[in-house]
């Protein structure tokens, strides 16, 4: 792995986002429209229910975490796609570029992106709604090491399926957080799914990161295991994931679809 | 019969470019069909053919973003299929079909792509390169509002940036107009004789092929017919110019390709 080929990735989107600052709005504006949206619908919950939950800590920390792994997720995504949209493909592949460096370059562009991100969630969260963190304690850090790293891994699956299945298929990429929060249990206990639900988001690490949080937020102890097994399972879905991407670029390499990308024609 | 022609860089040792019966093909198709040539360090050879002769197949192949079914392709001594990276960073293209990032600048995309290739000293390149082709005033244009003849400089100056020792351009000089093109053709010639960079150059353009390559290789149906110095050439086969040799190919390819290579 060489620094130089690794940072001209980071450093293109650092070019993009000074270039055109309407690109950095999206960091900042769906992440403050869901604070304030979630924000006050746990206040209120929190003051029709009378029970003894805490719906700011338990809903609006439920969202802003799995916000965050959709972050991690689309800004990898869209890193790649830049070099969908500008037709990049040929100039980079074409170049001594190696795909470890290429894939390492995107998931440091998107961990910085959504930085930036959890920055302003926390800014908005904490002194407007009384949001802390604090109160997961050390956990939180595990926490969040499993939802960046299982962002990674759908980042680097998206990627992997945008290139195997052309540009037209950016519009099935988009969805998958959501298609997917059902069975992370982001808002409910794991034991309201019905058992086959339960059977995949047991292999779903933001799963046991929602299942901690309400387990510290309800004053249990915390359990480390699970967490450590979630953040193992992120692991090995990157891994997975980027077996797949080398893959598809292997394959597209092979059948030319790689050169397709960037010329008319093969002639 | 026209043979290639000899010249004083013959030696595999010296070769910017080997390619060995390379083959591919797409399902039934046969795109490229046991092609095998060298391109001297410092020569500029002349890809040609009818659109689907198999060059940008070809040109694919020698970029790795295309792999042969197979054949071997060496630059320098690195081959490709082994030595990817390390070939590649020897290597450059530019191709109408390849324009760079046009949400960047000029030199944004210079420094991009200078960093991809570990160039060194990197900014003192940039600005060589800026100034070579012209592009000072453009730095900080960004390249997506440039006109086509100011990006085909800038892919140059882009495929330039590593000092390459084999240089693939796919009609380089088709968004020029008359005077830029000749001003390409010239940095090209110069290039090649004074860094004995290697150059493999397609274009439909048959008096530029004349003026800048130094040898040429007709392709058709994914095969060499013919190969020779676009001079003579012509003469040779009963043509008066390349263009109505390359005419007389396209529409009456010639009886067998071992035949006229002999």
């Amino acid at each position: 792995m060489r620094a130089a080929p690794v940072g001209a990735i980071l450093l293109r989107q650092w070019y993009l986002l000074r270039g055109s600052p309407v690109r950095a709005l999206p960091m900042f504006a769906w992440v403050g429209i869901d604070v304030v949206l979630w924000g006050f619908i746990a206040r209120f919950l929190d003051s029709v229910s009378g029970a003894a939950i805490n719906f700011t800590a338990v809903f609006l920390g439920a969202v802003l975490l799995w916000d965050l792994c959709g972050r991690v997720m689309q800004g990898l995504t869209t890193a790649f796609l830049e070099d969908v949209w500008t037709r990049n493909f040929l100039n980079l592949f074409a170049s001594p570029l190696r795909i470890s460096e290429y894939v390492t370059g995107l998931v440091l562009a998107s961990i910085a992106t959504s930085l930036i991100g959890l920055a302003v969630m926390l800014a908005l969260a904490v002194p407007v709604f009384g949001l802390s963190f604090l109160a997961l304690g050390a956990q939180l850090l595990l926490f969040l090491l499993v939802l960046y790293g299982f962002g990674v891994a759908l980042g680097i699956l998206a990627s992997a399926m945008v290139l195997r299945f052309g540009p037209a298929s950016e519009w099935l990429v988009w969805p998958i957080p959501a298609l997917l929060s059902p069975f992370c249990a982001v808002f409910y206990p794991l034991t309201i799914l019905p058992v086959w639900m339960r059977g995949v988001a047991r292999a779903l690490p933001p799963s046991y990161v929602f299942e901690g949080m309400r387990a510290a937020l309800s004053g249990r102890p915390f359990a480390p295991l699970p967490a450590l097994w979630a953040l193992l399972l992120a692991a090995l879905q990157i891994a997975l994931a980027a077996w797949l991407f080398i893959g598809v670029y292997r394959r597209a390499v092979r059948t030319g679809l790689l050169a397709r990308y960037s010329a008319e024609t093969l002639s | 019969m026209s043979a290639p022609r000899e010249h004083p860089a013959d030696s595999a040792a010296a070769d910017a470019l080997r390619v060995r019966d390379l083959r591919k093909s797409y399902g039934g198709l046969l795109a490229v069909d046991g092609v095998s040539f060298e391109v001297a360090s410092g020569e500029i050879v002349g890809l040609l053919g009818p659109n689907g002769a198999g060059k940008t197949t070809i040109i694919n192949t020698i970029l790795a973003v295309l792999m042969p079914d197979s054949g071997s392709i060496h630059i320098g001594r690195v081959d490709v299929a082994r030595q990817r990276a390390l070939a590649l960073a020897r290597t450059n293209f530019a191709a109408v079909y390849a324009s760079l990032p046009g949400n960047l600048t000029v030199a944004q995309n210079l420094r991009f792509f200078g960093l991809i290739y570990r160039v060194r000293a990197l900014s003192g390149r940039i600005e060589e390169l800026l100034r070579q082709f012209g592009l000072e005033a453009l730095r900080d244009t960004k390249c997506g509002v440039l006109s086509s003849g100011e990006l085909t400089r800038v892919a140059l100056a882009k495929a330039l940036l590593n000092r390459p020792r084999l240089l693939l351009l796919d009609e380089p000089t088709a968004s020029l107009d008359p005077a830029a093109g000749r001003d390409v053709r010239g940095a090209i010639r110069a290039l090649a004789r004074a860094t004995d960079c290697g150059v493999l150059w397609t274009s439909h353009n048959m008096y530029e092929v004349e003026e800048v390559c130094d040898r040429v290789l007709f392709l058709s149906h994914g095969r060499i017919l013919l190969a020779g110095d676009p001079r003579s050439l012509p003469h040779l086969h009963g043509a008066r110019n390349l263009e109505e040799l390359f005419i007389q190919l396209a529409r009456e390819p010639l009886t067998h390709p071992a035949e006229q290579l002999a």
